[in-house]
């Protein structure tokens, strides 16, 4: 059991800092250069962001183990698992309105933004390549979200100061974003050695 | 944008290419454009993949566009991408499988591309079969474009080398292959794009007056 307990860790320490998402792998670029202009949005995502890709993680492992390896279609596992996100994400969005209208305000907009999103496909997608249990789904899924809510927090504070630096011109906006995403980058490479799995 | 005849093939594709390119002009589908790119070869195969999905799609919306009914256009819309994704990745897969090891996460998500979806609904949705061809064509040759530049670049430094050949003999930057590299060249590229075009307009502007 505690052995157990070590690997999960483990498995959540690499997912979130040493194969980083938006650093490692490099998905979810679009929406990490487009929300992380301002810290409050970056926040807001980022919350939206792990839950559904915890729910989507178990939802999209529960489909693939239990209808489509029986029934022999797992060829058919990308178009499977974009319905089941689309799915999820409508269904979360109206569940919201419904429940808590004041968490709807606030994140709903982020919620419509997900669902074409390649990181909450790509969480699926790897747990199922890579044979995960339920809990170890579920734990790369907390991982992920975490790696990425810390990508976009630290961007978002970078960017809020750059706007006040003095950039070149065709540097300015997107291309600077860039330049300063790569110097994280860098930095996240320090943690390539951090534990072996 | 108009089925008129004043429609021009040449300039919509080279639109697609220059004016709206994917990744330099409008930053959409930025994943692949660093993950893929630390050599010429991944980044060429994955610029065809998505050219050869996007042409697909157009061309399937744009024949079926009579036919969808305007509510459930975007479940309809998705369901051609994903499949004609799934139809890339097993080629892919049984066609170069040493490439496919290392691209076939990104190639499984073009599914989730915005710029396909966006083609799809602003284009094809409206237009007959062949200006949606040639919309796809451009959107896709622009995609392939960038995606060459921007693994030309990082192979070159990094590794000294083209397709796997050997060219230059000097020290390579090894930051080039790393993921900072990836950064740094869409960054650099972007503003290189930014720097023409400042360049450019003032010309342009110039002539016209």
């Amino acid at each position: 059991m505690g052995n157990e307990f070590i690997k999960l860790f483990e498995l959540i320490i690499s997912a979130s800092l040493i194969n980083n998402f938006v650093f490692t792998r490099f998905l979810g670029l679009c929406i990490f250069f487009g929300v992380s202009k301002k810290m409050e949005t970056a926040v807001g995502m980022s919350i939206t962001f792990t839950a559904v890709m915890i729910i989507s993680a178990a939802m999209s492992w529960i489909v693939f183990s239990f209808i489509m390896v029986p029934l022999e279609i797992t060829f058919l596992k990308i178009i499977v698992f974009i319905g089941v996100v689309a799915g999820l994400v409508q269904a979360s969005d109206t569940i919201m309105k419904k429940v808590s209208p004041g968490l709807y305000y606030k994140l709903g907009i982020y919620l419509a933004l997900i669902s074409t999103n390649c990181i909450i496909l790509a969480v699926p997608l790897i747990n199922v390549g890579e044979k995960y249990t339920f809990t170890q789904s579920l734990a790369f899924g907390f991982g992920s979200g975490l790696g990425f809510a810390l990508a976009l927090v630290i961007m978002a504070s970078i960017r809020e100061k750059l706007e006040l630096a003095d950039v070149p011109a065709v540097f300015k906006g997107l291309p600077m974003a860039f330049i300063s995403a790569g110097l994280i980058a860098l930095a996240f490479t320090g943690f390539s050695g951090l534990i072996k799995l | 944008m108009s089925n008129t005849s004043t429609f021009s093939y040449r300039e919509q594709i080279l639109n697609g290419i220059i004016k709206e390119n994917t990744i330099f002009r409008l930053a959409l589908s930025l994943c692949p454009s660093i993950a893929v790119t630390n050599n010429l070869k991944n980044g060429v195969i994955m610029g065809v993949a998505v050219l050869f999905v996007q042409v697909m799609v157009n061309i399937t919306i744009s024949l079926m566009r009579n036919f969808i009914h305007p509510k459930v256009r975007l479940p309809i819309f998705m369901l051609v991408i994903s499949g004609w994704v799934t139809v890339t990745d097993m080629t892919l897969a049984a066609a170069v499988p040493d490439v496919y090891g290392k691209v076939g996460l990104y190639i499984q998500l073009i599914v989730a591309f915005a710029s396909i979806l966006a083609r799809a609904e602003a284009f094809a949705s409206k237009n007959s079969f062949m200006p949606s061809m040639a919309d796809g064509l451009g959107s896709g040759l622009g995609f392939l474009f960038a995606l060459t530049v921007i693994s030309l670049f990082r192979e070159l430094l990094g590794k000294g080398s083209l397709w796997g050949y050997h060219i230059v003999n000097a020290k390579p930057l090894l930051i080039m292959i790393l993921p900072t590299g990836g950064f740094f060249a869409v960054g650099i590229l972007m503003a290189a794009f930014n720097w023409i075009d400042a360049r450019h307009g003032k010309k342009s502007a110039h002539a016209s007056h």
